[in-house]
């Protein structure tokens, strides 16, 4: 099931009698199942929505919460033991789940790019940066000439802020936001629709993190594409993005704008997530989230935030998983008290 | 007149690039500091990468040697420890690591962090009670003993094993505890649960803490001190609250305004402008 939240945005003054555009990305029921030793471990469970050009998606959740494994299946690079097991990615109207290998490898890059996590890692410790980056343009491009292909180069790294002279460096001679830059660099060679940033800041210091965020806010607008952010800081994604979606053990339990999910949070677990962050206002409150996220292979019986949730004791919370539902407004979440069975309960909240 | 825990005297730390360049990098430079026995505070350490942090932590730990000045502790430079001196040393001045991975062996189950220690200071008379000061430990950070001893540091997530190391130190109950990054490859929901198991330590067991970050927001909540290091060189220090509120040097504004704050009141202003290239 696909939550369009697109309503609310398209209703902007001006924009109003221009044809509703086709969102440049719609991701409809994405599921991926790892089969291990252990058992079947659905790391993503029915997960759609839609992005429009120039939109930035924030995507948070614990760590194996299905974050990553999200990106990957966006750009079906899944190994096994993974499989995907349905859904579609549509990208500016190609359904990349539909298209065989060779076609894959062609979009990759080119219409969706990834800057995977820990993205300075990525670069090959023996390969000059040009040449890595020219690796990358010659198997889209074919037969392009080196000057061009040098051009496309210097472009790429003057728009994230970098002097084209790092293309003669290896990855050692540069800093961590340097080379985390470059990965951005390589991601928008091919100036593709969709920009998947997989914790582009993580490893990095405040400033140095602000100064990649600010890099990809440029380039985005440059190239006016679609980027998904994933990460875990929520107070990085109050400062960066338009709508945030939250995960919890591989569902989309909420997917908001960034003012409606800080101003008021309706699943429990978002709730818990924003009212852990430290703020100026509440010197040494520590308001951690209790116990820990499920594992995969062992989810809980229901909604699979239960064991943890405040509002998680009753029959149905521990007996019947929660469907997404629609609010006024178009925001989404996936939560008993705001279904039509749960209604009893919203009193409680 | 009271003595203190440590005291740092004029310490700098330069590393020199081979042997006939002239380049050299200053660390950190004639930095001193001074943490009195009988008061035990949190300080905070904070600066970006390269600003001399984690080189301030090997120099506590007595991992790397300072190029100029000396560090005390407890009357007795650390560089001159011998015997008992060193073994005290080594027990009373302990570590928590930013990389939650890289500090366990993986081929020992985690109780070999845990266990080590016990032998090598004697911490307990038998196994039983080996057993028993292991799991107070492990309770003591939120952690149940039997979901995580005997395991082995891949089947844990990250923020156990931080926690691990945390109640590693608990164990040893020390008097100086060096805090590099401990959250800041943890999940930013279990980094609450691990800064409370720290200041638990400090507050029950009048530990010193050292704690290093670059993320001025933990550090407020944590600390009472800060040092502001830009490029080995202390550009503010003060109580926290005075330094966060109301920054003085340019570099502390920069940082603070940097934080990413959860309040969508509180944007990041302009753009930086492009600051270094190469």
């Amino acid at each position: 099931m696909t939550i369009d939240t697109t309503p609310a945005r398209a209703k902007k003054p001006g924009s109003a009698n221009a044809n509703v555009t086709e969102p440049v990305l719609r991701v409809e029921g994405l599921e991926v199942t790892y089969y291990t030793d252990l058992g079947r471990a659905k790391a993503l469970d029915n997960v759609g929505f839609t992005l429009n050009s120039g939109e930035k998606l924030g995507m948070v959740g614990e760590s194996g919460s299905g974050k990553s494994t999200m990106a990957l299946a966006m750009m079906r690079m899944i190994k096994p033991p993974g499989r995907i097991e349905g859904g579609k990615v549509i990208v500016g109207g190609t359904d990349l789940m539909a298209l065989d290998e060779l076609g894959m490898r062609r979009a990759r890059l080119n219409k969706i790019a990834y800057i995977p996590q820990g993205a300075m890692n990525s670069l090959n410790p023996v390969m000059r940066i040009g040449a890595q980056m020219s690796d990358a343009i010659r198997s889209h491009i074919k037969g392009e000439a080196r000057s061009t292909v040098e051009d496309r180069i210097a472009k790429a790294l003057r728009s994230v802020d970098l002097d084209p002279g790092v293309a003669r460096m290896y990855p050692h001679e540069l800093s961590g936001g340097m080379k985390q830059r470059v990965c951005i660099a390589i991601g928008i060679l091919l100036q593709p629709n969709v920009i998947i940033a997989d914790e582009p800041t993580s490893a990095l210091d405040v400033v140095t993190q602000r100064q990649v965020m600010e890099t990809i806010n440029r380039v985005q607008s440059e190239i006016n594409a679609a980027v998904i952010l994933i990460g875990h800081d929520m107070g990085l994604m109050a400062q960066a993005v338009d709508k945030v979606a939250v995960m919890y053990a591989g569902r989309l339990v909420e997917l908001a704008t960034v003012r409606e999910m800080f101003t008021d949070p309706k699943h429990p677990y978002s709730q818990a997530l924003i009212s852990s962050l430290p703020n100026l206002d509440n010197k040494g409150v520590f308001q951690g989230i209790p116990g820990l996220a499920p594992s995969l292979l062992r989810l809980p019986k229901g909604c699979a935030f239960h064991p943890r949730c405040p509002h998680g004791k009753g029959e149905l919370q521990s007996n019947v998983r929660p469907e997404p539902v629609i609010l006024p407004g178009g925001r989404m979440v996936t939560c008993h008290l705001y279904s039509e069975e749960g209604h009893v309960h919203e009193g409680a909240k | 007149m009271s003595k203190n825990l440590l005291e740092i005297r004029n310490v700098s730390k330069v590393y020199q690039r081979g042997l006939l360049s002239s380049k050299a990098t200053v660390a950190l430079k004639e930095y001193s500091l001074t943490l009195p026995e009988d008061n035990p505070s949190i300080l905070t350490v904070a600066g970006e990468s390269g600003s001399g942090k984690t080189t301030l932590a090997m120099l506590l730990l007595g991992f790397i040697t300072p190029t100029t000045g000396e560090i005390i502790y407890r009357g007795k430079n650390i560089q001159s420890l011998e015997g008992k001196d060193k073994l005290a040393y080594r027990h009373e001045v302990q570590a928590v690591f930013q990389d939650p991975f890289a500090v366990f062996n993986p081929f020992y189950t985690v109780d070999h962090l845990l266990t080590v220690p016990i032998r090598q200071f004697k911490l307990a008379k038998s196994g039983r009670d080996a057993r028993n000061k292991m799991d107070e430990a492990l309770t003591a950070v939120g952690l149940r003993p039997e979901d995580v001893l005997g395991r082995f540091p891949h089947q844990l997530s990250g923020g156990q094993r931080q926690r691990i190391n945390v109640a590693r130190a608990l164990l040893l109950k020390p008097r100086l505890l060096i805090a590099d990054e401990p959250v800041s490859m943890v999940d930013a929901s279990l980094r609450a649960n691990i800064l409370e198991s720290l200041r638990n330590l400090h507050r029950d067991h009048g530990v010193t803490i050292i704690y290093i970050t670059h993320d001025l927001t933990t550090a407020y909540h944590v600390a009472d001190n800060i040092v502001v290091l830009y490029k080995g060189d202390v550009v503010e220090s003060g109580d926290v609250e005075s330094v966060i509120r109301n920054p003085q040097h340019n570099y502390t504004r920069l940082l603070v305004d940097s934080i990413p704050w959860p309040d969508l009141n509180k944007k990041w202003g302009e753009p930086l402008k492009p600051r270094e290239i190469a």
